[in-house]
């Protein structure tokens, strides 16, 4: 059973991997060719890429290898030039150096850092040098700068009060504009289909106010939910492991912050579109917003300020299966304030 | 006269980890392994609900999260004092298992291959097959692009390369295809977790996730391919590059004490009767001694801490982080583990030589089969070694995946007979404590918490490479790592190539092994075992 694969990247494959990025960047069947043409063009000379580790602990390297369209291997060998990586590198110690030096000097490179940048002298170093000090040069040199994960946009988890190594985000530690891919790890269909965007279009995908890009952080998990007609009709899943669970009820009493969420999970999926969190019932845990680890703790509380659309009632006191009746799909729709300002109806693609 | 190299930083592991050597007469005279990162996550946790450490100690590391998770779970339980039902235990192994299976794929052919395969060396091959001349061709116009990306710079063409160029071929091939296979594994911990990594349904009292027919037939034919490609693909790799490579199995042994907490339970959810069960070894004597949680003890003499954080067992630690710099009194952020006085080292070699040396039927029929294949019948010591590392992750692969499908089959007879419960109802207590004691792919994983006004007080992880990466402790004992370099010789001080496959052959995980721990007043109870 070997690798049935081509010499390098045949047009065939670019159409392949196109038709997978199309879906991602839900764009029509139409700009394939075009889309191929550019993906192509890139292949030429591929473009390069530095991927650095700060305070991070690789879960947003092991989300990326699990990408489908195109695939780790596909990116890393066929359409990017991924010189530096810890993770995957062949080279060590002085001959990693040497790597990094270099592309630092050419300027051409866009970098991806994963983890946060600590703050506290010694609480984070490579070859001897403080990560922070890295961080400026080898983020100051690149062409852009994407910041995958909740650690590199904000610290993330290990940057949770009290902060033991002041940890920060990329952008707050260096005063600098990303991009920033939130979410506990990346999700790595949207960080591949950001490298695609700028591929094929020349330029980044629109951003919101904090550096995401729209077409992944563009609406509520909440308002594109499965489970969203049970909260509607006011069905709610009360203990884990239950018929109610089973049946898809809504997880909001037992703690889901989707209401507060801004991603496409319930679209993109996780692992090959196999699953997601609130498929096999689990509350999310709103890991794409800003400091979320202390914002939406406890994890199996309830989200306050959430309005029901029946007032607090309970599965059991409307019975399992009977639909009520009232204006509650709307009302449920208008009542969630968004955290950034944004009405709910303001999704773009 | 001796050289000093430092090796910072050391590629393919998880996370930020120095090794300087001393190297003289073409052997390492001394070593020192540094972790560099610290993040302080015992901290976080405290006074937190402590049903969120399980989600929060998952992030400790993004390779291994599941064990954490689980193993976080297992301590909560115990606190709550809650059993989760028959059915959660078979899919938290499956869930587990879908890790291990997945780490060691990547870790062989990902992390450890390129010290052993030379990929510059494969454009020499004379493949006759089609395929393989379709990668061949890739990875000339690969190299001819001039852009090597994570190939640059390798130690290409050393001499210590030693397959030929036929074999590098192949084994480039299968990296290729050990890329999708790692995803189909980790694909598995998705279908019963949500996702993965940072999989989202083992909480405490079981799990959240329901098995369905249509899930679990998906999960099953996905098990028996990779059961294919394991049997069809990596076994048969391990087994022709090792012969190239046999004075590895004489190279890096270490300290000779080896730790197994155990992992995969059966339905008696009796440690000694997982799948791989729990027992240390001492001296490199092949017998198995009893080991419980409440034996261990951190130094901090030539860690970041200040002096009183020394000689604690972890339920009683206390941590004032001090950075001076780098030198060689103190020099890592890693304390220094030990059990009675003994440097453990953990990991798949550890688990399989505890199960071997236990008895158990399938483990030793897969180790003397290995042995026999390898010329090295009836010598069961050469395991104590980087070869036999190697050779303990890749048996336990197989192990894993044959386990993998016979609790698929627990399941379904589970669910046929109307067993369905998946979920035990529980709740935090007002004070309690607990401890969880299971393994990671890379060994023994401990956490203990403690609760007090239904909030986290104290807790407190102890892991796999905290063991395997020590430093010196309070007598001036080396490390597993430090003690496995000495001796091993070093062609070439500036390519020490021998240096990265013996700490390879540890898989270390830096972000994991970094950790702090903080005062505890209330004396320890008795813990349940779990």
């Amino acid at each position: 059973m070997l690798t049935k694969r081509g010499n390098g990247l045949s047009r065939r494959d670019f159409i392949r991997i196109a038709g997978g990025t199309l879906a991602t960047l839900g764009m029509s069947g139409t700009l394939t060719p075009k889309l191929a043409r550019a993906l192509e063009k890139a292949a030429a000379g591929r473009p390069k890429v530095v991927w650095i580790h700060f305070a991070s602990d690789t879960g947003c390297t092991e989300s990326f290898i699990k990408s489908d369209h195109p695939s780790a291997g596909e990116l890393v060998l066929d359409i990017l030039s991924v010189d530096y990586h810890e993770s995957i590198m062949a080279a060590a110690g002085k001959q990693a150096d040497e790597v990094l030096a270099k592309a630092v000097a050419g300027k051409d490179y866009i970098c991806v850092v994963e983890g946060g940048i600590p703050t506290v002298p010694g609480h984070g170093m490579i070859g001897g040098r403080e990560m922070l000090d890295i961080a400026k040069e080898v983020c100051g040199n690149a062409k852009a700068v994407v910041a995958i994960g909740s650690c590199a946009v904000d610290g993330g988890v290990p940057a949770a009060k009290p902060n033991p190594s002041r940890i920060l985000g990329v952008g707050e530690a260096l005063g600098m504009k990303v991009v920033n891919l939130p979410c506990c790890p990346v999700n790595p269909e949207w960080l591949v289909g950001t490298v695609v965007h700028v591929l094929t279009m020349g330029k980044l995908p629109e951003l919101d106010k904090q550096g995401r890009p729209l077409m992944f952080y563009g609406r509520k998990i909440h308002d594109n939910c499965p489970r969203r007609t049970h909260f509607d009709g006011g069905r709610f899943v009360e203990q884990f492991g239950s018929k109610e669970e089973a049946a898809g009820y809504c997880l909001y009493k037992v703690g889901c912050k989707g209401p507060e969420a801004w991603s496409e999970c319930p679209k993109t999926r996780w692992n090959s579109k196999e699953s997601w969190c609130i498929e096999i019932g689990s509350p999310c845990l709103g890991c794409s917003e800003d400091k979320w680890t202390d914002h939406f703790a406890p994890f199996y509380g309830k989200l306050a300020n959430v309005a029901l659309p029946y007032g607090d009632v309970t599965a059991d006191q409307i019975g399992v299966g009977i639909a009520v009746a009232t204006g509650a799909a709307i009302v449920g729709h208008a009542v969630v304030k968004a955290s950034r300002g944004k009405s709910p109806d303001d999704t773009k693609k | 006269m001796a050289k000093r190299v430092v090796i910072d930083p050391i590629p393919r592991i998880e996370g930020h980890l120095r090794i300087e050597v001393e190297v003289e007469n073409g052997k390492v005279k001394d070593a020192w392994s540094s972790g560099t990162l610290f993040r302080g996550f015992e901290i976080i946790l405290q006074g937190r609900d402590p049903r969120d450490a399980w989600f929060i100690t998952q992030r400790i590391c993004g390779v291994c999260p599941v064990s954490h998770g689980h193993t976080s779970t297992m301590s909560l339980e115990n606190a709550f004092n809650v059993t989760p039902p028959d059915n959660a235990r078979i899919v938290r192994n499956l869930i587990e298992g879908g890790q291990f299976v997945h780490s060691h794929i990547l870790w062989f052919y990902h992390l450890n291959a390129l010290d052993y395969v030379d990929v510059v060396s494969a454009l020499q091959a004379k493949p006759k097959e089609k395929s393989l001349q379709e990668v061949q061709a890739k990875v000339k116009k690969f190299v001819e692009s001039g852009q090597l990306g994570p190939f640059a710079n390798g130690y290409w063409g050393h001499s210590e390369y030693k397959l030929p160029p036929d074999l590098n071929l192949l084994a480039v091939a299968h990296y290729l295809e050990a890329l999708e296979m790692q995803k189909e594994a980790s694909t598995i911990v998705a279908q019963l977790g949500g996702k993965m990594p940072m999989h989202m349904s083992t909480p405490p009292g079981g799990t959240t996730f329901i098995p369905t027919v249509e899930v679990m037939d998906n999960v099953i034919w996905r098990l028996k391919r990779l059961q294919h490609w394991v049997d069809t693909v990596f076994l048969p790799d391990v087994l022709a590059i090792a012969p190239y490579y046999i004075k590895y199995a004489g190279i890096g042994k270490g300290v000779g004490n080896y730790l197994s907490w155990g992992v995969f339970d059966d339905p008696s959810f009796d440690p000694k009767k997982r799948l791989l069960p729990r027992g240390a070894i001492f001296d490199g004597k092949l017998a198995v001694a009893d080991v419980d949680g409440k034996e261990v003890k951190e130094y901090v003499d030539h860690s970041w801490y200040t002096a009183e954080c020394g000689n604690r067992s972890p339920m009683e630690g206390k941590t004032e982080p001090k950075f001076t710099k780098m030198g060689d009194t103190k020099y890592t952020w890693l304390k220094a583990p030990r059990i009675k006085d003994h440097p453990m080292e953990v990991g798949a070699l550890s688990r399989v030589l505890v199960a071997y040396v236990s008895g158990d039927p399938k483990v030793k029929s897969m180790v003397d089969g290995t042995l026999s294949a390898l010329g090295q019948a009836g010598h069961p010591e050469v395991l104590l070694s980087v070869l036999g590392r190697i050779a303990a992750r890749v048996l336990e692969t197989k192990l894993v995946i044959d386990g993998m499908l016979d609790w698929t089959g627990e399941l379904l007879a589970n669910l046929k007979a109307g067993k369905t419960q998946m979920y035990a109802m529980n709740d935090v207590p007002e004070k309690g404590q607990g401890m969880g004691l299971w393994e990671a792919p890379r060994g023994a994983l401990a956490h203990y918490n403690v609760i007090e006004g239904k909030k986290l007080k104290n807790y407190q992880c102890v892991v796999p490479t905290t063991w395997n990466a020590s430093p010196r402790d309070h007598k001036g004992v080396r490390g597993p790592i430090e003690e496995a370099l000495v001796g091993t010789p070093v062609l070439d001080p500036d390519k020490p190539l021998e240096v990265l496959r013996v700490v390879h052959s540890f898989d270390p995980c830096i972000a994991c092994a970094v950790h702090i721990i903080h005062p505890v007043t209330n004396e320890v109870k008795a813990f349940r075992v779990v």
